[in-house]
């Protein structure tokens, strides 16, 4: 079993760590000793036997990343958007699993709960989210509707001073051993609404979907209700339809537009490493032409991803960012993150598939990331009707 | 427990390590900075626990420019509880030891902590030389701290053994590696780090008791030399007159 050295030293290209302030520095080398110490030694195994290293949990709590962006007074550490997305860099620099649980902890669970809950809700659930005594998940896509939510099925009916919820949700990261689901539904007239599931309540289960070669490190489930009785208290009264699920993947996809480029950022730093070092025909293969253009277009997309989602993090933190300049961002830093896996894996020849290095992991873990969240098409259509004003979704 | 740990910023370990002003200073531009290493996972560390176990305050003082405050920073978001800094560019180990021996005699401390060394220059004589000036006990390159009561129990790795001290307080000691174990700061940590005092001390000192007339890089590398396996002769012949190891 792997058990590697981590050299990891990062990739500032044009000098970015000086946009950033010495709290960013501080928070970003933090979570990245963080990843070095505890991640990165155990997390092949992890990935091989395909669990979620659950230990972790206080440990991601403690460096901030649960809710780093919401309200001190609600358990956050009240940062700024640049913060979460220099944490969810270094958590997917590690592993996208990882990340991904943080990720919906933060985005899926923590701002729906902070944004559209009641005060009721935020002090009772946002804290101990905080802290990582409680686990969440986002229960959006079903079976039959993943890039359509709005077609979605799972609905509940009003039962006096509770619901009764009805229907299935898959994909779900977390689900199996979550605490509580912030789970979508239609009500009677048809209206999306965000309801507050707990673990324990009659009728709702969440078996673990197998079989994945990819986020193996990442738990990943379904969340089934039948004639779950939700209290009426556990419903989101802030906002409802289908602006406020996407809401959240607002700010899920911003924070996987700064993770995916963790990824590629350990894709070609090992790679560089690696063509420094391997000797072929008498000399580093780094002096051949050939993976020259490999590291030079690797470290270029990665530097014009870096400024891409650093502008996104200022128009973040004034409130103007749109959800199509987030789509743009998503897709473009994935991309780039998953060619970059591919040819870092040609760099290392033989040695790239082995769990030796870290590439393979990444590559396959980006297969879920380029879907998830929006698939690739998707987002390329919602730039496409942002500049065009014509919808091509269907 | 009032404990005072010293604090020096160090060159990243991937710096490129480059020189100016006639090869006398260390250039700094774009070189990132840490924590010296040595002050930071174990003196530093050492005085948490400390404090945790017995109570007390940990104050860290550096002597340097307002470039200091990042690494000063993340000593507080480790746990220090204040921080003083003396405005002053460190120019020789006479002189940041002056200065803090000038900060400790306005002040009372039990215990005075720094780095065995700094992992740039090297000199391993500020604590030395702080004891000196307050006439202090001190203990170089310790391994192990113990407190009890007013005495330390240090521990020092000797040549093919382990040396055990005992100190009266206050007393200034040198940690090496061993003492303590590296903590990465918590969110926490780092938000109570925000609000946590420090304070810019006037510099006192101007005497330098040494003078740097020149810094040189290591000579680069040689290829390495393949000898055949069979042939000792040739390899013990490079051994003894070239490499001049035997």
């Amino acid at each position: 079993m792997a058990n590697r050295e981590d050299r990891f030293q990062g990739v500032d290209y044009y000098n970015i760590d000086d946009l950033l302030t010495e709290e960013h520095k501080l928070i970003r080398d933090t979570a990245r000793a963080w990843v070095k110490k505890e991640v990165t030694p155990i997390i092949e195994e992890a990935y091989e036997k395909a669990e979620f290293p659950r230990h972790l949990i206080k440990g991601l709590a403690e460096i901030g990343a649960f809710g780093p962006y919401i309200p001190e007074e609600y358990g956050g550490a009240g940062l700024d958007q640049i913060s979460y997305g220099l944490i969810m860099q270094e958590l997917e620099r590690g592993d996208s699993g990882l990340r991904s649980t943080a990720s919906v902890q933060s985005s899926l669970v923590m701002y729906p709960i902070y944004a559209y809950g009641s005060e009721e809700q935020r002090k009772k659930y946002l804290p101990k989210l905080a802290a990582g005594d409680m686990i969440g998940c986002f229960g959006l896509t079903e079976p039959d509707h993943g890039s359509n939510p709005g077609g979605m099925v799972t609905n509940f009916k009003d039962a006096g001073d509770h619901v009764i919820l009805n229907g299935a949700k898959m994909w779900i990261s977390n689900a199996p051993f979550a605490d509580i689901a912030v789970v979508w539904a239609k009500n009677e007239e048809g209206r999306i609404h965000g309801l507050i599931v707990e673990r324990g309540m009659e009728g709702f289960s969440t078996p673990t979907m197998h079989g994945k070669w990819s986020l193996r490190a990442s738990d990943t489930g379904e969340l089934v209700f039948s004639n779950v009785k939700v209290p009426k208290a556990n419903i989101l009264p802030g906002k409802s339809g289908l602006g406020a699920p996407l809401g959240c993947l607002d700010s899920a996809r911003y924070g996987i537009s700064w993770g995916a480029i963790g990824a590629a950022m350990d894709c070609y730093d090992s790679a560089l490493r690696y063509a420094k070092e391997r000797q072929q025909f008498g000399k580093p293969i780094a002096a051949f032409q050939l993976q020259q253009k490999k590291l030079a277009e690797m470290v270029t997309e990665i530097t014009k991803a870096q400024l891409l989602v650093f502008r996104l993090g200022q128009l973040k933190n004034q409130g103007k960012a749109t959800s199509a300049q987030i789509s743009m961002a998503k897709r473009n830093s994935v991309e780039i993150a998953i060619e970059i896996a591919r040819e870092s894996r040609q760099i290392f020849g033989g040695m790239g598939i082995t769990n030796e290095y870290p590439i393979m992991r990444h590559m396959m873990n980006l297969e879920s990331v380029i879907t998830y969240e929006g698939t690739h098409d998707i987002h390329l259509l919602i730039t496409g009707l942002d500049i065009t004003g014509e919808s091509a979704f269907s | 427990m009032n404990i005072l740990v010293c604090i020096s910023k160090a060159p990243d370990t991937t710096s490129k390590i480059t020189f100016k002003d006639g090869d006398t200073k260390f250039n700094e531009d774009g070189v990132q900075f840490i924590v010296n290493p040595y002050d930071e996972w174990y003196a530093l560390v050492r005085a948490l626990e400390l404090k945790e176990a017995n109570g007390g305050k940990v104050t860290i003082i550096s002597v340097g420019t307002a470039d200091y405050e990042p690494i000063m920073r993340k000593a507080l978001a480790i746990g220090a509880d204040e921080a003083f800094r003396v405005d002053s560019e460190a120019s020789d180990a006479y002189q940041v030891a002056a200065e803090i021996a000038n900060y400790i005699s306005s002040n009372s401390f039990d215990l005075v902590l720094t780095g065995k060394e700094t992992i740039n220059y090297n000199g391993s004589q500020v604590g030395g030389m702080i004891a000196a000036i307050i006439d202090s006990p001190y203990a170089s390159h310790a391994t192990k701290l113990e407190v009890n009561g007013s005495t330390a129990m240090v521990e020092r790795d000797k040549q093919g053994g382990v040396e055990v001290l005992e100190l009266t307080l206050p007393a200034v000691i040198s940690a090496a590696k061993g003492m303590a174990e590296q903590r990465i700061p918590n969110m926490r940590g780092i938000m109570a780090a925000r609000s946590k005092p420090l304070t810019v001390v006037p510099a006192s000192v101007t005497e330098t008791l040494t003078e740097t007339i020149k810094f040189s890089l290591p000579p680069a590398k040689g290829d390495v030399k393949l000898v055949d396996p069979e042939n000792m002769t040739e390899l013990i012949n490079l051994l003894h007159n070239e490499a001049k190891a035997i």
